[in-house]
């Protein structure tokens, strides 16, 4: 960013400092520690100076927002056009409750909805599985046929609110219940807005709700882009996630890294499906942690951005700039949050959602300060909601687009994870793409040696957390926690008999076996799993089908 | 002395498995032998694992809330199996007021966020069942 001759003039001019200055100081008052870490474990400097960044083009790599290489942002004007959308992540217990906590969350000024589904939910099993006792509705709704999927969506107008559905595995088949619950709404599936996660390799890596093995349920992922691209445009169809990777203990470059590599693997297939890469390109979307070192995270949103954009320019050779663009939904980081002193989790999430927003996050949850101890009350997600409603309005970091461009230390920090990220990239490829990594447990094993060596770093007092192993106080335990009734299985059971009792099965048995010869051949298997749920097929009936044609995936464990 | 043998167990449907696995390399740190299931572990399967492998302990990690189910469950299936020798430990995001239930059912410790792994590791250490 500057010129030769100016930078020959700054180094003489900071060899003068380090010796008049900084030496004399040093001397006097020794600096706190021998090494400063920043969240990642990577090195920080004393300080950054214009030598750092002068290798970095600002034309061509950081350039202006809404322009390649989008760098600042995606969008020109980024907050002042809109704000980013607050989207709170909620679900518990049956469909009832839940819909009680989104309505309240909109009329809390909430601006998107996301759906939290029960771990059986997640898995393809029915509420009366022997698999879900004990599980239902207990990490988000139980949702088990249209029936759960209609009392859920009851008085919401989908035509109104996006929504985003945290689901995986049977994607496919809670994105055909939103439709038909939408159709029965009156409303068309092209005025349908929102986001199913619908990223598989990240389960097999680090959330651990897989069903199929890798083949099918690539094939499932493609199939949902294909359909999407045709009946339900403006949905996101996938939000590829480095949430979860950054949970199970990555990196900050690592979260990029296996994020983009998992994000190349979903372009490779599509494209190898058939499709062109400008057609369902534009509607991926991505899913990031913001963890507890704000510069660094923040240097994480805008690295993620601009080396997204170079590899749909140069790898795919899109042509459509909207390919290029990485928009991305930002949840502050569970992991950090502790169950001691759980009020100061409040300060880490404001910090976190603030780096979220000077990364140029487009939509947002923040975690309840409640969460290292249960599923959080009504009380607390208030207060997370606030949290994001006080930086978009009293802060003033949404009036200018992203403000701490320029930054000696941003600039290379973004450069250095863009880089450090491009190297597991490069290493993924060599071992043949990203569900090859994960067949062999390459990015579970880097993973899991990350965190081990977080694990040992707070153990040996590197890494302080308060609350936890420094300022820790006698406490009595919190109270008021939110529990689910086990009842609430009992009540998905009764529900199910009631579904199966009112609808025709014989025309569901016909719809199930429609949906296996699909299956079964190369067909799109979306409109046979629309026509099954409209039916009031379960969700496990469907899974079930797809279960015995596709398998089931056995994971890779290597401690 | 032989080495001490453990199980980890991630009981249920719940797929956050960090804590087990940082658990599981931190006790083999210590020198002991350590058996991981994987997830999506049953009750019965946990208990099939714990017998064939001969361990000394169990221990299992739960998210989900699910844990005053799958705990009990896996106490129970090791006494009708007639196995009480086994030091049975849990550990995850599980509320103080449970704690007391659990340990009535069996469960000689329960392991909230912001343990060490060093505490975890005396634990086993000074209350196993079995002779080394």
């Amino acid at each position: 960013m500057f010129e030769k001759e100016k930078l020959d003039q700054l180094r003489s001019a900071r060899q003068n400092w380090e010796d008049k200055v900084l030496s004399k100081s040093l001397s006097k008052a020794p600096e706190n520690k021998t090494e400063f870490k920043s969240g990642s474990g990577v090195n920080v400097e004393r300080l950054y100076t214009p030598e750092d960044v002068a290798d970095i083009d600002y034309e061509t790599e950081i350039g202006y927002p809404g322009q390649y290489p989008f760098t600042r942002g995606y969008q020109p004007t980024m907050y002042r056009g809109k704000t980013w959308t607050m989207r709170m992540y909620a679900g518990f217990a049956t469909a009832e409750e839940s819909n009680e906590r989104y309505k309240y969350l909109v009329g809390q000024g909430s601006t998107g909805l996301s759906v939290a589904f029960d771990l059986p939910t997640q898995i393809g099993y029915d509420s009366d599985h022997s698999l879900a006792q004990g599980e239902v509705g207990k990490v988000g709704v139980a949702i088990d046929s249209l029936k759960d999927m209609e009392i859920l969506f009851d008085g919401i107008p989908l035509d109104k609110v996006s929504t985003s559905m945290t689901i995986n595995a049977p994607a496919s088949v809670l994105l055909a219940m939103y439709i038909a619950v939408a159709e029965k709404q009156g409303v068309s599936s092209d005025k349908l807005r929102g986001t199913i996660q619908n990223d598989i390799l990240k389960e097999y890596i680090a959330r651990g709700t897989y069903i199929f093995p890798t083949e099918p349920s690539m094939r499932l992922i493609t199939n949902i882009f294909e359909y999407c691209s045709k009946e339900v445009p403006k949905w996101n169809t996938i939000s590829i996630s480095g949430y979860h990777i950054r949970e199970a203990g990555s990196t900050a470059a690592q979260e990029v890294g296996f994020t983009l590599a998992d994000g190349i693997a979903y372009v490779d297939a599509a494209i190898k499906a058939g499709l062109d890469v400008d057609t369902f390109a534009p509607r991926l979307s991505f899913f990031f942690n913001a963890h507890n070192d704000l510069l660094e995270e923040v240097s994480k949103f805008r690295a993620a951005r601009r080396l997204w954009a170079k590899i749909m320019k140069e790898r795919f050779k899109a042509k459509n700039e909207k390919s290029m663009m990485l928009k991305f939904h930002t949840q502050t980081a569970g992991c950090t949050l502790t169950a001691q002193q759980p009020d100061n989790n409040i300060i880490r999430v404001a910090m976190q959602a603030l780096a979220a927003v000077l990364g140029g996050t487009q939509s947002l949850h923040t975690n309840s300060r409640d969460e290292a101890l249960a599923l959080p009350t009504t009380d607390s997600v208030t207060i997370a909601l606030r949290t994001q409603q006080i930086l978009a309005n009293e802060t003033g970091v949404t009036n200018t687009v992203d403000p701490l461009a320029g930054s000696y230390y941003i600039e290379a920090k973004t450069k250095e994870i863009e880089e450090k990220a491009m190297e597991y990239i490069s290493k993924i490829d060599e071992l043949g793409g990203a569900p090859r990594a994960i067949d062999i447990g390459y990015i579970q094993k880097e993973i899991s040696d990350s965190a081990y060596k977080y694990q040992m770093e707070i153990e040996s007092l590197d890494r302080i957390v308060v609350g936890v192993n420094k300022y820790q106080v006698n406490e009595e335990p919190p109270k008021g926690l939110l529990r689910v009734d086990p009842i609430v299985g009992e009540m998905q059971k009764k529900k199910i008999e009631d579904v199966k009792t009112a609808r025709n099965n014989e025309v569901v048995k016909e719809k199930l076996d429609l949906l296996k010869k699909a299956c079964q051949g190369t067909e799109n298997v979306m409109p046979f799993i629309l026509d099954a749920v409209r039916e009031y097929a379960t969700l496990g009936e469907i899974c079930g089908v797809m279960r015995e044609v596709f398998g089931e995936y056995e994971q890779a464990v290597l401690l | 002395m032989r080495p001490i043998r453990v199980l980890v167990a991630k009981p249920g449907l719940d797929g956050h498995d960090r804590g087990a696995k940082v658990i599981a390399r931190a006790l083999r740190d210590a020198g002991m032998e350590v058996i991981y299931t994987g997830l999506r572990q049953t009750p019965e399967q946990i208990v099939a694992a714990a017998i064939q492998e001969d361990v000394d302990v169990v221990g299992m990690s739960i998210l989900s809330g699910a844990h005053n189910y799958l705990f009990p469950r896996v106490v129970e299936l090791l006494k009708e199996q007639g196995v009480d020798d086994v030091l049975i430990v849990g550990g995850g995001v599980i509320p103080d007021e449970d704690i007391p239930g659990l340990k009535k059912a069996g469960v000689s410790e329960i392991f909230t966020p912001g343990t060490t792994t060093s505490n975890m590791i005396e634990f086993i250490k000074s209350n196993l069942k079995r002779e080394l």
